[in-house]
């Protein structure tokens, strides 16, 4: 009975549920898109981190957990190395270079990442092969710019640095090829710490004896679930470190956090419109119903089923609705060069797919308790 | 015959604050299978609260109400929805049809709802809107029908479940005087042909010579029973429209009882 009166009503208004259902559909849009780039730009800032094969990260005290301002040397790393509990430690090196292509593709910004061969925050290699040697100038390169600048194994790239006040330009083999590991918005190039040591952006290159000091370690552990443990002891017995797990990492980078929160808000008001909206619908139209629905109770019409035909109506629309929005923008998102940071495959897309199918019947309830309240005397005016 | 229809003292008290309104006092009424009354009365007497008891629709403050076995004072909410659906046919005054639904889907929207939805019924939903003259308009929305067809359809949707009881709330009110006689005519044959216990409350005295008993009201009271054919035509030729004010119940006794001595053999040809 519910069913048969609420898709008849529809049937035979398409018109207005259908205009009804695209306002759905641009709510869907707009918070897909909201939540895709929130996603794609976390992702940009922390992909490389959230993939990293480590459990904690070592940062110079009072550095805030930042990466760039962070230095260690290697007196560190060996302290941290023989502590117990402590698997393995890798020494990681972070700088912006700018690579070319000898196949004539466009240049690209990159995170020039210096790793140990074999040791933590090394990228493992889907094709080709991980880095090997300490001292060789190879490189494993993210899969987007193997993409982009449709490069293959054993192809060279050039990295240009600048080294003082010239430009300068090293050649490095393609060993290898990872997935994307961007980090601060870009995608990166690993290189063996000592190479990235050499050929990273210098201001200052009189002093040719200066030591190697990387800028984080990462560490991995024995038992990872004691990490909270281990890193507050290390803290505590080797001096002028702070430790923080890959999470605390990200969320520190600097507006990581104030990004997302933005993003956030305007998916909040977005859902919040939503509501509002559609809750404003069918209350209008449940109140220009009274009396149709107070005669339809007279006849005798169970409150059960007027209340089910109102709840399939607001959650039809609203799939139906959220459906289109979301065709529209898969539709849209192919559309989009690869450059632009939005993610659709994340967790936070699906949780907004599930909310805005949510908001139909959150916003539909006082519509539903307007109908479940209609007496059915009011058939007879009274 | 078989009464179908009993009531008993019902009263009903309307109280908001501390105005207290006697609406119904202390009605009793009969109506069998196969009889068409007329309810009457000037506006406020208490009509509508009536035919509401009646429905199902609302609790009488005291006394009885029986319809078709059913006490209806000892029955719950669900029960009563239940009773309004299987043994209730209704016609308002306005606001009757479902406005996406067809006249013949409204029809048939009373079988739906009493899962009495099949082949033959259906057929016979087709059969009662021909009979009613609306062969042509079967699968028209209402507002494409006329105020008259509309209401012809809510008749058809009245009778169509096999109800014990029609209730019909000033089915004319917004009919012009020519399709109110044909509206209300055949009403009048339908629930003769199908033996049903018909009550219509109507303002407009006219309507009357359709029916077999009039029941008048004034303050919530019943103040007179007309059954004599010759009476009640009588009343519904001599008024014009029936608002007139208290004293009506009193010039309509007199023709009434002038009438019984004058035309015996007629009054008792009628009844
Ligand atoms: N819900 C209500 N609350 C209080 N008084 C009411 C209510 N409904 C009707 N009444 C009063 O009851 C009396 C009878 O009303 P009603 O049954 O509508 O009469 P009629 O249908 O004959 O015009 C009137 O005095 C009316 O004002
Ligand atoms: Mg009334």
């Amino acid at each position: 009975m519910a069913a048969y009166l609420s898709f008849k009503e529809i049937w035979r208004n398409k018109g207005r549920y259908l205009l009804f259902s695209m306002v759905i559909a641009l709510i869907t849009v707009l918070v897909l898109f909201t939540a895709g780039l929130g996603e794609g730009l976390a992702s940009a800032n922390k992909e490389y981190l959230e993939k990293i094969n480590a459990d904690l990260l070592v940062f110079q005290e009072d550095t805030g957990f930042s990466t760039l301002e962070s230095r260690l040397d290697y007196n560190t790393l060996k302290q941290v190395r023989r502590w117990e509990g402590v698997a393995d430690v890798g020494a990681i090196g972070f700088s912006n270079v700018t690579i070319l292509f000898t196949n004539g593709a466009e240049p690209i910004d990159v995170s020039l990442i210096g790793v140990e061969p074999g040791k933590p925050g090394a990228p493992p290699a889907f094709e080709g092969e991980a880095l090997r040697s300490k001292q060789s100038k190879t490189t494993i390169v993210d899969g987007r710019i193997a993409g982009q600048a449709n490069l293959q194994v054993g192809d060279t790239v050039v990295v240009k640095t600048t080294q003082g006040a010239e430009d300068e330009f090293y050649e490095l083999k393609v060993s290898g090829i990872t997935d994307g590991r961007q980090y601060f918005f870009q995608p990166s190039v690993f290189v063996p710490l000592e190479i990235w040591d050499e050929i990273r952006p210098k201001a200052d290159i009189t002093n040719n004896n200066a030591p190697l000091l990387p800028n984080i370690l990462a560490i991995q552990l024995q038992n990872p679930a004691a990490k909270i443990e281990i890193g507050q002891y290390l803290e505590s017995r080797v001096d002028n470190i702070e430790i923080a797990d890959i999470k605390t990492t990200y969320e520190a980078a600097p507006g990581y956090a104030e990004q997302q929160s933005t993003l956030n808000t305007m998916k909040g008001f977005t859902f919040l419109i939503g509501v509002l909206v559609i809750g404003g619908f069918f209350q209008i139209q449940t109140l220009q119903k009274v009396a149709q629905i107070g005669m339809l109770k007279a006849i005798g019409t169970s409150n059960h089923a007027v209340a089910n035909a109102a709840i399939l109506q607001i959650i039809f629309v609203t799939i139906f609705g959220v459906a289109i929005g979301g065709l529209a923008t898969l539709g849209m998102a192919f559309g989009l060069p690869s450059s632009v940071p939005i993610v659709f495959t994340g967790t936070a897309v699906l949780i907004a797919v599930v909310a805005l199918l949510l908001i139909g019947p959150i916003g539909g309830l006082v519509s539903i308790r307007l109908a479940l309240k209609v007496e059915p005397l009011r058939a007879l005016g009274m | 015959m078989k009464t179908i229809l009993e009531t008993n003292n019902v009263t009903k008290i309307y109280e908001s604050g501390n105005l207290v309104v006697k609406a119904v006092d202390a009605v009793s009424i009969s109506v069998q299978a196969g009889e068409f009354v007329g309810l009457v009365g000037p506006s406020g007497s208490g009509k509508t609260t009536m035919l509401a008891m009646l429905a199902a629709l609302l609790q009488a403050s005291d006394g009885s109400l029986k319809i078709d076995g059913y006490n209806l004072s000892e029955m719950n909410d669900i029960e009563r929805t239940r009773f309004r659906r299987e043994k209730i046919g209704f016609t308002f005054q306005s606001n009757n049809l479902v406005p996406y639904l067809t006249a013949l889907e409204n029809v048939e929207l009373m079988l739906r709802l009493n899962k009495k939805y099949n082949r033959k019924s259906r057929q016979h939903a087709r059969d009662l809107l021909l009979r009613l003259g609306l062969e042509d308009r079967l699968d028209s929305l209402p507002s494409q029908l006329s105020g008259g067809q509309q209401q012809r359809v809510a008749i058809a949707r009245s009778l169509i479940h096999d109800p014990s009881v029609v209730l019909a709330d000033e089915p004319t009110a917004s009919l012009d005087t020519e399709r109110a006689n044909q509206v209300v005519g055949i009403f009048a044959d339908l629930i003769h042909e199908q033996n049903r216990a018909g009550i219509m409350v109507t303002h407009d005295l006219r309507m009357c010579k359709y029916v077999d008993k009039v029941i008048q009201m004034v303050d919530g009271r019943v103040t007179n029973i007309i059954t004599e054919r010759a009476a009640i035509d009588q009343l519904a030729s001599s008024s014009k429209l029936a608002e007139a004010p208290a004293p009506k119940a009193k010039p309509v006794q007199q023709p009434q009882s002038l009438l019984a001595h004058a035309m015996p053999n007629l009054v008792g040809a009628a009844g």
